[in-house]
């Protein structure tokens, strides 16, 4: 039996946890409100946000309901925009309406949710934030200056907040409605009554965030036996120990940005981060997922592959470490077996002498998948490289440390040379092939590049 | 006025086909596409398929009791196939389950064996082989072969444009539901309810007057719901014709993706003369439109094409042909523009190439050349001209030369990052060019309490149209607008409709609505006249009440109503507007064939990261032609709009086929339409007035689809920027301007010798080879 809030509704079901949220809101409950628009998280317009409780505080996260299924919001609050009407028009929807940023009115719903989801936040209140907090929503009607004017009214809305919690704040405010202000205490019966994680013994399938599987074998998941990973408090956790970085498996992307640890250690990760996907796939997509999911182009795994992470797999017997450059024996091949769960990945935090980048392009700057990405960890004695790693994606049917350039790299003076040679090294390190995302000698051209930006990008940070 | 529809909409209570209440019964459905862009099909095996639990019946083209095919200028395109597959996703059969995941389910167990046949999937091999939808057409101003010793630079070249995916954010639908009488009804998430009607008709082999179609709002259409809602509707249809149960069918988006056509990809050859003064003395074009496996409206697209291959330039030798080219794509269709982007681009490519050797700005030669009151278009009509009155306002208003100034210092500043600035003026004709189409009706009710409602052939699909048919009305009778009802598109209460296209909506409806409107107020007024004793002209309704030679009376609307009621006197009017002045000579290839133009100028630019080759469109200046806009809310949301969707079109948006015809951007994940952070930072809309009258609603001119070709301006730009790091690269007119072929470009070596295309970025016209 799956228990949750929705809107102001309790909510308790005997349909298959796999079921996805969107089809359950929609069929079964009958609120029309969250719209259909592309079943696999590309489009905002099934976005819906969730409340849950973290350290005794009520924290909303934006999520693409047609990618979560039922039994990664157990015991949360589910909000849908029915959940955000009041009498009348609430002032973010006044907002929308007033600077007529709807058209045809498909997406609006899942702007208006997601305007709320900043509301709920507890950003600083700038017209950037809110505009951020709908970088997944897609309008092809009003291109979206209407839109950013709406959003920087809503931001004006939050203001006045001080140390307020942001939901006791809106439904003072009536941006929200009243009844907002009791959720918090709700969920706390919520969560004694349900003590604990909802388990399948018989598990066939593990779903993490969701966002890749429920694209690649929806059907499959609607029925099956699911283990639920996404709020397992065993996979959480982002943690410094020694000079190593600890990261669950279950950690979101949006976990990983917002980790001290992280940011102390990676100046620019909020830039990086903003090339990954979209808010709302960011709430919900795992670390761990990114790296099974074993996609050539996986931005984390590029990322977490110049770090050289060491993986930690379980198979609820014995422990077992991989260093991540093994994993990918081939095409989403992987060194793991059936039974092994990963548990954890770490990695060495780089030092003063070191420096780290992240290069991704795509066709589409944000809410994409690269054409190629990069990154490089290079750390420096002097003016001569000690050691370094770069990773590519999408340059070979594996995401990839590029052995040869790296092995070439080491020991040489960064200078003009050094890099034009590692650029036409790197090339016999790749063998990118011809598809959506370009063609075969762009993915060529574009690396060669991308190395060369971590260099000039090096040389601003690093030699200044 | 705020659009009517957008409190619902913000409150997420507005009605789209998957949101209406399902009746008990309903039955679902899904199609199966051919996997396979062309071939003879031998076997066709649907056991497994049927033997699934929920899965009730599985139709094919045996099963149509009418006439298998919707094709709609051209009787070439079955609804289901029956020998032969044409494209990829091409319907097949047609599964209908107790359940959506049910029918899914069946969908992957039908197997077919298809003997494969050739597939072309490019325009100029469909040409070569003489496939062609229609014979070409030329179009001829002056004689463009006498032409050439006049001029002084003669340039010719090639330039290609891509498709574009519609992307309305909901899919297409229908929604049967069978009625007493062997009637059925139908909702269609659709532009044209009469299309539907008439291809459901014929499927069914039912009279048009048993076929309703319904049509609350769409969740986008863009020209892709306008003959491609028919397939789904017909098939709902089908399945509910015979089952006499409900059947409904809400695409899932790659099912639309794959199956239905988008905007049509154009491959050109042109040739252009200009004399010492750069005035542009002729102009010869070539279009190999990629009109895909069947007619669909590929015939009419081709046709915009040569009225605005041109654009807002006077030419006097002009000669235009079109060849509208079969190719095993799906059937290429509507698209906001409606060719004319495609014959503008090709113009504009001209115009830069000429500017590129001559080692000059291309703004220098279009403003040169722009339409002067009284010019002659090719195809005859003469201009009513705003094109230089909105060029010269954009260049005063916005300081263009300031802002050329302002990139070359840019550009000499830096090697890795440059800008590029592009100057892009529009004209666009309005009126459905199939003159027949130009004529709209609509139906207003007063009611005794003074309400009022109304019907027309309007689909509101997000432009605006059903809140300027209110406000005619509010208008006319001078009332609150709360007291105004805009009803459900629906054919048995609007007959014979046209497609909500062509920007002409909001005229061609809001006229006949101004007709019905002025009719019922005219019959109250004469009555009150009487009743007064005085002159009908003294009689005017103005906040609710009636005033006699400027004084208000105590007569308030809604006792005017309920008197003209009890003395029987008509207050609902069925009213008929047909666009005059309009009129076309296809086989003279001359006439009148548009109400009016709109004109406009933008001013892009963008700025190019030449290390990654990837780009922001940074600014876009308009003036625009509103002649005089009853509605700013809407039509700047117009404009705003389309200027984003004709810079996707330009930019990011790439539809990839392979060479088997079969789509490889299919999702949303592969297709990539502007998100918030791609959009300009700045777009500046200023407006012309102009005091001209013309054949618009209040003068109001229309907005949806002129706006888009602004956007062209951006893949100009973008050459230009590229162009000043890398000034002798070669690289060709080939659009949208991804950021592979931007570094593609910023990286082309110079060639010694003959120059050789980019054979591999070619190809993504509309193969990936």
């Amino acid at each position: 039996m799956i228990k949750f809030i929705l809107n102001n509704k309790n909510i308790a079901t005997g349909l298959p946890p796999g079921m996805v949220l969107l089809d359950f809101v929609r069929y079964h409950q009958h609120l029309m409100g969250s719209k259909v628009g592309c079943n696999e998280g590309d489009c905002g317009a099934c976005t819906m946000l969730t409340g849950e409780l973290k350290n005794n505080e009520l924290q909303y996260r934006s999520l693409t309901s047609c990618l979560t299924p039922l039994g990664n919001v157990h015991g949360k609050h589910v909000v849908t925009v029915e959940g955000l009407n009041m009498e009348g028009l609430n002032p973010i929807q006044q907002a929308m309406y007033d600077e007529s940023a709807t058209q045809c009115g498909f997406c609006t719903p899942g702007f208006v949710v997601s305007l709320a989801g900043f509301c709920l936040s507890a950003k600083t209140a700038t017209a950037q934030n809110a505009t951020a907090h709908i970088d997944g929503n897609i309008c092809r009607c009003t291109g979206y200056k209407s839109i950013e004017r709406a959003a920087a009214k809503v931001a004006e809305l939050m203001q006045g907040r001080q140390q307020e919690e942001p939901t006791a704040f809106a439904a003072e405010k009536k941006i929200l409605p009243e009844w907002f202000a009791g959720i918090k205490q709700r969920l706390y019966a919520l969560v004694t009554e349900l003590n604990g994680q909802l388990h399948s013994s018989s598990a066939t399938e593990w779903v993490g965030g969701g966002t890749d599987v429920y694209v690649q074998k929806h059907e499959v998941l609607q029925d099956a036996a699911i283990r639920f990973l996404l709020d397992d408090e065993g996979l959480k956790g982002i943690s410094q120990k020694g000079n190593r970085c600890i990261i669950g498996a279950s950690a979101t992307v949006t976990e990983l940005g917002e980790s001290p640890v992280m940011q102390q250690y990676f100046p620019r990760l909020p830039e990086y981060i903003r090339l990954v996907s979209s808010t709302p796939i960011r709430n919900i997509a795992t670390v761990g997922g990114n790296l099974i999911n074993a996609s050539p182009i996986g931005d984390l795994t590029i990322f977490l592959l110049a770090l050289d992470a060491t993986l930690l797999f379980s198979n609820g017997e014995q422990k077992r470490e991989l260093p991540l450059k093994q994993l990918y024996k081939g095409y989403k091949t992987l060194d793991k077996q059936p039974g092994e769960q990963l548990e954890s990945l770490s990695f060495e935090l780089p030092g003063k002498n070191t420096f780290f980048h992240f290069e991704k392009v795509s066709k589409r700057t944000h809410l994409d998948i690269a054409s190629v990405n990069s990154a490089i960890c290079m750390t420096m004695q002097g003016d001569t490289i000690q050691d370094v790693r770069i990773s590519a994606g999408g340059v070979a049917p594996i995401p990839k440390l590029l052995d040869k350039t790296n092995a070439f790299l080491r020991g040489k003076t960064v200078n003009d040379p050094t890099i034009t040679a590692a650029i036409a090294i790197a090339q016999t390190d790749i063998s990118p092939i011809s598809d959506a995302r370009g063609t075969a000698d762009y993915k060529r051209l574009l690396l060669g590049q991308l190395i060369k930006a971590h260099f000039f990008t090096a040389v601003e940070t690093v030699f200044r | 006025m705020k659009n009517i529809d957008a409190y619902t909409h913000v409150r997420g209570e507005s009605v789209y086909l998957d949101d209406i209440p399902l009746i008990r019964g309903t039955l679902f459905g899904a199609s199966f596409g051919s996997p396979v862009a062309h071939g003879v099909i031998s076997a066709l095996d649907t056991s497994d398929a049927e033997a699934l639990p929920g899965v009730v019946r599985i139709f094919t083209y045996k099963d149509i009791t009418g006439e298998n095919q919707i094709g709609g200028i051209v009787p070439d395109e079955p609804l289901l196939a029956g020998d032969e597959v044409h494209f990829c996703g091409m319907p097949v059969a047609f599964v209908v389950a107790d359940s959506v995941d049910a029918a899914r389910a069946a969908v992957k167990k039908i197997k077919v064996t298809i003997e494969p046949l050739p597939v072309i999937t490019d325009p100029r091999e469909a040409q070569v082989q003489g496939e062609l939808i229609i014979p070409p057409r030329t179009f001829q101003l002056g004689n463009t072969s006498d032409s050439w010793p006049q001029c002084t630079h003669v340039f010719e070249g090639r330039a290609d444009t891509n498709g574009q995916e519609h992307l309305y954010i909901e899919t297409q639908g229908a929604y049967a539901v069978p009625q007493e009488h062997n009637s059925i009804k139908i909702y269609s998430s659709t532009q044209g309810p009469t299309a539907v009607q008439r291809a459901v008709s014929r499927v069914l082999g039912l009279p048009m007057h048993l076929v309703e179609v319904e049509v609350n709002r769409l969740g986008g259409g863009f020209g892709g719901k306008e003959d491609q809602a028919n397939t789904w509707a017909a098939l709902c249809a089908l399945a509910a014709h015979h089952l006499k149960r409900p059947v409904k069918y809400s695409l899932h988006r790659m099912e639309d993706m794959a199956m239905t056509g988008k905007r049509h990809p154009y491959s050109a050859d042109f040739k252009i003369g200009l004399n010492d003064e750069l005035k542009i003395m002729a102009y010869e074009v070539t279009f190999y439109q990629n009109a895909g496996a069947a007619a669909d409206l590929s015939p009419a697209v081709l046709e915009r094409t040569l009225f605005h291959c041109t654009n807002s330039y006077f030419i006097p030798n002009v000669k235009a042909t079109a060849y509208s080219c079969r190719t095993h794509l799906p059937p290429n269709t509507a698209f906001r523009g409606f060719g004319g982007p495609q014959g503008m681009f090709m113009i504009e490519a001209a115009i830069a190439k000429a500017a590129e050797a001559l080692g000059i700005p291309a703004s220098v030669i279009q403003e040169k050349n722009l339409l002067q009151t009284g010019d002659e278009f090719p195809y005859g009509q003469k201009a009513q001209s705003e094109a230089p009155e909105c060029w010269h306002k954009a260049s005063a208003l916005y300081n263009l030369a300031q802002m050329h100034k302002e990139v070359e210092s840019f550009n000499a500043s830096g090697k890795w990052r440059k800008k590029g600035l592009a100057c892009m003026p529009i004209c666009f004709g309005i009126s459905f060019t199939k003159t027949l189409m130009n004529q709209a009706r609509s139906l207003v009710h007063v009611y005794t309490d003074g309400s009022v409602g109304i019907t027309t052939g309007a689909v509101e699909m997000g432009q605006g149209v059903n809140t300027k048919i209110l406000q005619v009305a509010a208008q006319v009778f001078s009332i609150q607008p709360g007291k105004i009802k805009i009803h459900t598109t629906n054919t048995f209460k609007i007959a014979n409709t046209s497609p909500s296209a062509a920007s002409a909506t909001a005229d061609l409806n809001g006229k006949a609505t101004l007709m019905a409107c002025n009719a019922i107020a005219g019959r109250l007024k004469k009555m009150i006249a009487e009743e007064l004793n005085t002159d009908v002209a003294a009689i005017t309704l103005k906040d609710e009440y009636v005033w006699v030679n400027g004084e208000r009376t105590d007569r308030d609307w809604k006792s005017l109503v309920m008197a003209g009621h009890i003395k029987r006197i008509g207050l609902s009017e069925h009213a008929h507007y047909a666009t005059p002045e309009i009129h076309f000579d296809a086989t003279k290839e001359k006439g009148h064939p548009f109400a009016y133009h709109v004109y406009g100028t933008a001013i892009v630019g963008v700025t190019v990261d030449c290390i990654r080759g990837t780009y922001t469109v940074d600014t876009v200046k308009v003036v625009h032609d509103f002649g005089a806009s009853m509605n700013m809310a809407v039509d700047l949301g117009q404009i705003e709009g389309g200027i984003v969707q004709g810079i996707g079109w330009m930019t990011m948006e790439e539809v990839v086929y392979d060479d088997k015809g079969k789509l490889r951007s299919n999702a949303l994940s592969t297709y990539k339409v502007p998100d918030i952070y791609s959009v300009p930072e700045e777009i500046a809309v200023d407006c012309l007035q102009t005091p001209n009258d013309n054949l618009a609603i209040f003068r109001s001119k229309a907005v949806g689809e002129p706006p888009l070709m602004y956007g062209i301006g951006a893949y100009f730009a973008l050459r230009n920027a590229v162009r000043a790091f890398n000034a002798t690269g070669e690289f060709p007119f080939s659009a949208p301007m991804t950021p592979e072929k931007v570094l593609m470009a910023l990286y082309e070596k110079q060639k010694e010798g003959a120059i050789e295309t980019h054979e591999e970025t070619i190809n993504h016209l509309a193969v990936d080879k």
